[in-house]
């Protein structure tokens, strides 16, 4: 009863021990508890055996895998961009052609699994080739090897398509969040189609657009491991078929699966990093704190009356 | 004034949404230098009919001619399109809530028009655009974006914005609805000076002491149609309509 008393008093221990603890900033204390979290990793790492040995030897060879896995999300998201751009000129168009294409583009990229996409482009297309070079002579024998792509190819090709479908609506939408007013301006001034989009629709449809495309870029920087389904060359493989070749040549899997993810995780921060910064950039011209140099003031300020030249 | 040129002819226009017919047959003429006031309740059709004047909204039926180009509604072929665009070379447009472009500033604003339609050097675009902005007071905020400046000054530079393209009429939709009430007498100025330069204007407002002062032609819209226009001094000081009356005891 008496100890219970006790934390009740302004005075009491956990009392004073709150009150020292406000004083310490939240970022502070936060940081404190990530450290904790990776030195209980790190004494897990060595109870469980780690072998560090292996980490630091196979390394350099994983890191190769960089190359790859950074070409495949930079050139996939490319393609992407492209696709969701015309995709969404498609979606708010009023051609039915240009609309049911980008429909039906949209319908299959996001209604099937990106593995599955994968295979189809890395495996059934070159058996498309060989079927139409057998059957009809007039196809030249060249398109059976036109259609047979490498895994990187073709890895990067499934990404691009299937991102490039997820993008389009979010292309759409950053168009049609640009308010109606401002297409109706831009058409009373008697602007084209072209003009209006161009210079007043998609200028600010981007600021809309392109904090989510850099979160697509680091997704799709992830789904590149499964490219390693597809079994590239090794010397053209990323990250993760690197890490899983040595891995289990060695018995060492989990240091080579900690190694690929503690990659992935690298990247994943340093471009969230860039992509924070990237929104605040894009959003300035709209923030009213702006500071413009000012003209030097004009002679006259005031509306002036008569003097025609209308 | 009657021998002055037709402007804009409105004829026999109708326009409705879906079921709900909006403007039911209007017809209208502006004279070059005439100045019309077009009033009466919310949902009483007079905004459609200022943006059937620039094809903003398609007529249902009737035609429309600015500048000697007559128009009706209807599909849009690639030519039509092609022909309401030129009409609204000649139409500038003033909207309620502004509608500047936030991505460019005051300036760029201005300059947006003339550079499209490619009206004449870069330079002389720019130099015309400043001239713009001082008339209209803002010549000192022509670096600025949208976002900076004031309700007001915003309406100042879509005023300037509209007139760049030397348009032979000016339509102005609730032009000082979206305003703080200390904001609409420099909005009301510009456009009082803009009469006084003799330029056309269709002018849908609510501010009684403006058109009175303003307004050639005071036309009280009701219920999809014009049921009473006339000089201010005849419409304000002794409406002949029981509703014009009603609408007026209301506002005054």
């Amino acid at each position: 009863m008496e100890k219970d008393g006790m934390a009740n008093e302004p005075d009491g221990r956990w009392e004073r021990l709150a009150l020292r603890s406000a004083a310490v900033p939240f970022r502070l204390k936060v940081a404190v508890v990530w450290l904790v979290i990776f030195l209980v990793l790190g004494v897990f790492f060595e109870i469980a055996g780690f072998d560090t040995q292996f980490m630091r030897d196979e390394f350099p060879f994983i890191l190769k895998g960089l190359k790859y896995t950074l070409y495949m999300a930079v050139c996939g998201i490319a393609l992407a961009v492209l696709l969701a751009g015309l995709g969404a000129l498609g979606r708010i168009s009023t051609n039915p052609i240009a609309y049911g294409v980008s429909g039906f583009y949209v319908s299959f990229f996001r209604g099937t699994p990106l593995i599955v996409q994968m295979f189809l482009i890395y495996q059934a297309l070159p058996q498309i080739g060989i079927n139409l070079v057998a059957k009809y002579p007039a196809v030249p024998d060249s398109l059976a090897t036109t259609l047979t792509l490498n895994a990187v190819v073709a890895g990067t090709l499934a990404l691009g398509l299937n991102y490039g479908a997820y993008m389009t609506e979010i292309f759409r939408a950053g168009i049609q969040a640009v308010s109606g007013g401002q297409g109706e301006a831009a058409d009373a001034l008697g602007m084209t189609y072209r003009q209006k989009m161009r210079k007043v629709v998609l200028p600010q449809a981007f600021r809309v657009i392109i904090p989510p495309t850099g979160n697509e870029f680091i997704s799709m920087l992830k789904d590149t491991a499964l490219v390693s389904f597809l079994g590239a060359i090794l010397t053209q493989a990323e990250i993760f078929r690197r890490a899983q070749y040595v891995g289990t040549a060695h018995f060492r899997t989990l240091e080579a699966y900690v190694l690929a993810a503690a990659m992935y995780w690298t990247l994943t921060v340093i471009f969230t990093f860039f992509q924070r910064r990237l929104e605040i950039r894009v959003g300035r011209g709209y923030v009213r704190t702006s500071t413009r140099k000012k003209p030097p003031p004009p002679a006259a300020v005031q509306p002036q009356v008569g003097g025609g030249g209308l | 004034m009657s021998e002055r040129e037709i402007v804009v002819d409105v004829r026999g226009l109708h326009k409705c949404f879906g079921h709900l017919e909006v403007v039911k047959g209007v017809d209208m003429q502006v004279r070059r230098g005439e100045v019309v006031v077009i009033f009466g309740r919310s949902g009483s059709g007079k905004s459609t009919l200022l943006r059937c004047v620039n094809f903003l909204e398609d007529p249902t039926e009737g035609t429309i001619e600015v500048a000697g180009m007559r128009l009706a509604g209807g599909y849009r072929t690639r030519r039509k399109r092609n022909q309401i665009r030129k009409l609204r070379l000649h139409v500038g447009m003033v909207f309620q809530q502004f509608n500047l472009f936030p991505n460019m500033t005051a300036l760029e604003n201005v300059m947006s028009a003339p550079m499209c339609a490619k009206l004449g050097k870069e330079g002389e675009i720019k130099q015309r655009a400043m001239e713009l902005l001082d008339r209209v007071g803002l010549a000192e905020k022509a670096g600025e974006h949208p976002i900076r400046l004031s309700g007001g000054q915003q309406q100042r530079v879509a005023i300037a914005r509209a007139l760049a393209m030397k348009p032979d009429v000016m339509l102005f939709d609730e032009p000082t609805s979206a305003l703080d009430p200390e904001l609409t007498g420099e909005v009301l100025s510009v456009m009082k000076t803009l009469a006084s330069e003799h330029m056309t204007m269709m002018v849908v407002t609510h501010e009684m002491g403006f058109a009175r002062e303003v307004a050639d032609r005071m036309c009280f819209f009701h219920e999809g149609g014009v049921l009473e226009q006339g000089p201010p001094a005849q419409i304000v000081g002794n409406p002949q309509q029981p509703e014009t009356k009603k609408f007026l005891d209301a506002v005054l």
